[in-house]
């Protein structure tokens, strides 16, 4: 029963890497955009959501429908300022330029927020869990793992049955080709970095509501998203959603195992899967 | 022919950066017209296309369409005007399959698939492998039937000027044919075309008139079949050592 729990509270700690892993397979695991500052990004959202709700009474759910936007203008301005510039087929100039973005949002962070951790404060759903035989499970942790699931559902559909999501397919496969056939490679770029971003939003707000945030705490992120999308497999959404639910299970049966092996366990089991399936669970055949 | 040109180049310059590839390149093609434009390896071919395309830096004046001076605008937007290319090497989506290549230019296209001239329908019916293949991704299919793909990617943009850039590259003589027996049907549909072609036997064949290149300048053109081999010859490798 002891380890059904820890695949349980797994599952449903994948659910929260989900979230942010899902703006990451589109970014690194579809466009092959190195973005280092995804977490810091996170992050910055996040406290932005603690300092709101601070000022304006709005509700959770009032929180996110003001983030989400937020981060959907720092994305877009984000792939349009800074990684239109840089993206090619050297992944290196978008990285380096991402990381001293990284660095500059970890300063500024720390300027305007210090080094506080803050969360979002304990309103009814967050506090309320329910029971299931003899296992406990919180609210809003499957509300997290519900959002995180529709969300790559949707985000699938959209990569593979929409107009959008076959121009940037193919921007990613040649971005020459792709405007010899009339895709705008820098505006359909800027709209996935927009939707990745504010993918993140909605994670950001739950991620303060869950836990507590400071801004130091973006690399963590960044690491669980880059492990999510390269366990599930380069450029599968879906992939991505399962990637992130083995590094949770990991990190929970880990956790049961010795209090101070969850994190480690989720990054060997990361370090076995590339040692054996390099190309994630649910690569495509080459 | 007479009236304006739909695609024309004035004093074309172009290259990559400080590398100059393309001198003073005059160049005409009317309504209905096959050109071809033949030339050794490296002379420019791919360059001169991709400039008028807007894939390399022009200025504005360089290249006309239907009149305009449109030099330096984005492909994707040379697209929405009515131009499509072809490109060397072909080019497709891979980890798409070939409907999804085809659908990522009507997506794009100068028309909606049922205003214009071109379906997948009617693709389907000129190469009915295609069909067969349809659902499955692009790297499963020959050489032969990649280059299928690409010719329809660009038709299904509903051109008005279609670039092909050394579309027998490689294949073998039947899918040679095959390929460029589509050629009357394509102009009859109302567009031009610009051939880039290796083979001067077939450049000759397949176009109405002819534009030879050598090292970025266009040393012969004329009525295709009224040109004769030695001129091609003394154009294509230089008049010192015309000696095939
Ligand atoms: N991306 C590039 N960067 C720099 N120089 C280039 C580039 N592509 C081509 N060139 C140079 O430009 C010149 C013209 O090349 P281009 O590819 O247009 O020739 P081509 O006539 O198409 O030859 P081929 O028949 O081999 O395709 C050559 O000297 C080539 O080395
Ligand atoms: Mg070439």
């Amino acid at each position: 029963m002891q380890w059904l729990d820890a695949i349980i509270q797994g599952v449903l700690l994948g659910g929260m890497y989900a979230q942010y892993a899902l703006g990451m397979a589109l970014m690194f695991g579809v466009m092959r955009i190195v973005n280092i500052a995804h977490g810091d990004v996170m992050i910055l959202l996040s406290l932005i959501a603690v300092s709101l709700a601070g000022v304006l009474p709005v509700g959770n759910i009032g929180l996110i429908v003001v983030i989400v936007p937020i981060a959907v203008a720092i994305g877009w301005a984000l792939q349009t300022f800074i990684l239109n510039r840089v993206v090619g087929a050297d992944p290196l100039p978008s990285l380096i330029a991402t990381f001293g973005l990284s660095i500059a949002l970890q300063n500024l962070m720390l300027e305007v927020w210090s080094a506080d951790t803050r969360s979002l404060p304990n309103s009814g759903i967050a506090s309320e869990s329910f029971q299931i035989g003899p296992i406990y499970v919180g609210l809003l942790p499957v509300i997290v793992l519900i959002c995180a699931f529709v969300l790559t559902g949707g985000l699938d559909a959209v990569m593979r049955y929409t107009r959008f999501g076959r121009g940037l397919r193919a921007a990613a496969a040649d971005t020459e080709a792709a405007a010899m056939t009339g895709v705008d490679p820098k505006r359909i770029y800027a709209t996935a970095t927009a939707i990745a971003v504010g993918i993140l939003g909605l994670a950001a707000v739950f991620a303060a509501l869950r836990a507590t945030v400071s801004p130091s705490d973006g690399s963590a992120q960044l690491i669980y998203a880059f492990e999510a999308v390269i366990i599930g497999g380069m450029g599968s959404i879906w992939g991505a959603f399962l990637g992130s639910m083995v590094l949770g299970v990991a990190q929970a049966i880990g956790l049961r195992v010795d209090p101070g092996l969850g994190i480690l366990f989720g990054h060997l089991v990361f370090l076995l899967v590339l040692a054996t399936r390099p190309e994630g669970i649910m690569a495509r055949k080459k | 022919m007479t009236g304006t040109p739909i695609l024309s180049t004035h004093a074309l310059n172009g290259g990559y950066g400080d590398f100059q590839a393309l001198f003073g390149i005059d160049m005409e093609l009317h309504e209905g017209e096959v050109i071809s434009l033949i030339g050794a390896n490296g002379a420019g071919k791919s360059t001169f296309l991709k400039s008028v395309f807007g894939l390399l830096p022009v200025a504005p004046e360089m290249v006309r369409y239907d009149g305009e001076a449109v030099g330096g605008t984005p492909a994707h937007r040379m697209v929405r005007r009515g131009i499509a290319m072809v490109p060397e090497g072909r080019r497709l989506f891979v980890g798409m399959t070939v409907e999804e290549n085809m659908r990522v230019a009507i997506d794009n296209a100068r028309l909606p698939e049922d205003e214009g001239q071109w379906t997948r329908e009617r693709l389907f019916e000129l190469f009915p492998i295609l069909r067969e293949k349809r659902r499955q991704p692009i790297e499963d299919l020959s050489g032969g039937q990649q280059q299928m793909v690409a010719i329809s990617r660009a038709l299904l943009c509903q051109p008005r000027v279609l670039l092909c850039d050394e579309i027998s590259l490689g294949l073998a003589p039947k899918v040679i044919r095959e390929i460029y027996a589509i050629l009357p049907e394509i102009t009859a549909a109302g567009t031009s075309i610009v051939l880039v072609e290796q083979d001067v036997s077939l450049a000759r064949e397949a176009s109405n008139r002819l534009y030879c290149m050598l090292e970025g300048r266009i040393t012969l053109t004329g009525a295709s079949n009224d040109i004769s081999r030695d001129d091609i010859a003394a154009a294509y490798f230089g008049a010192s050592d015309a000696v095939a």
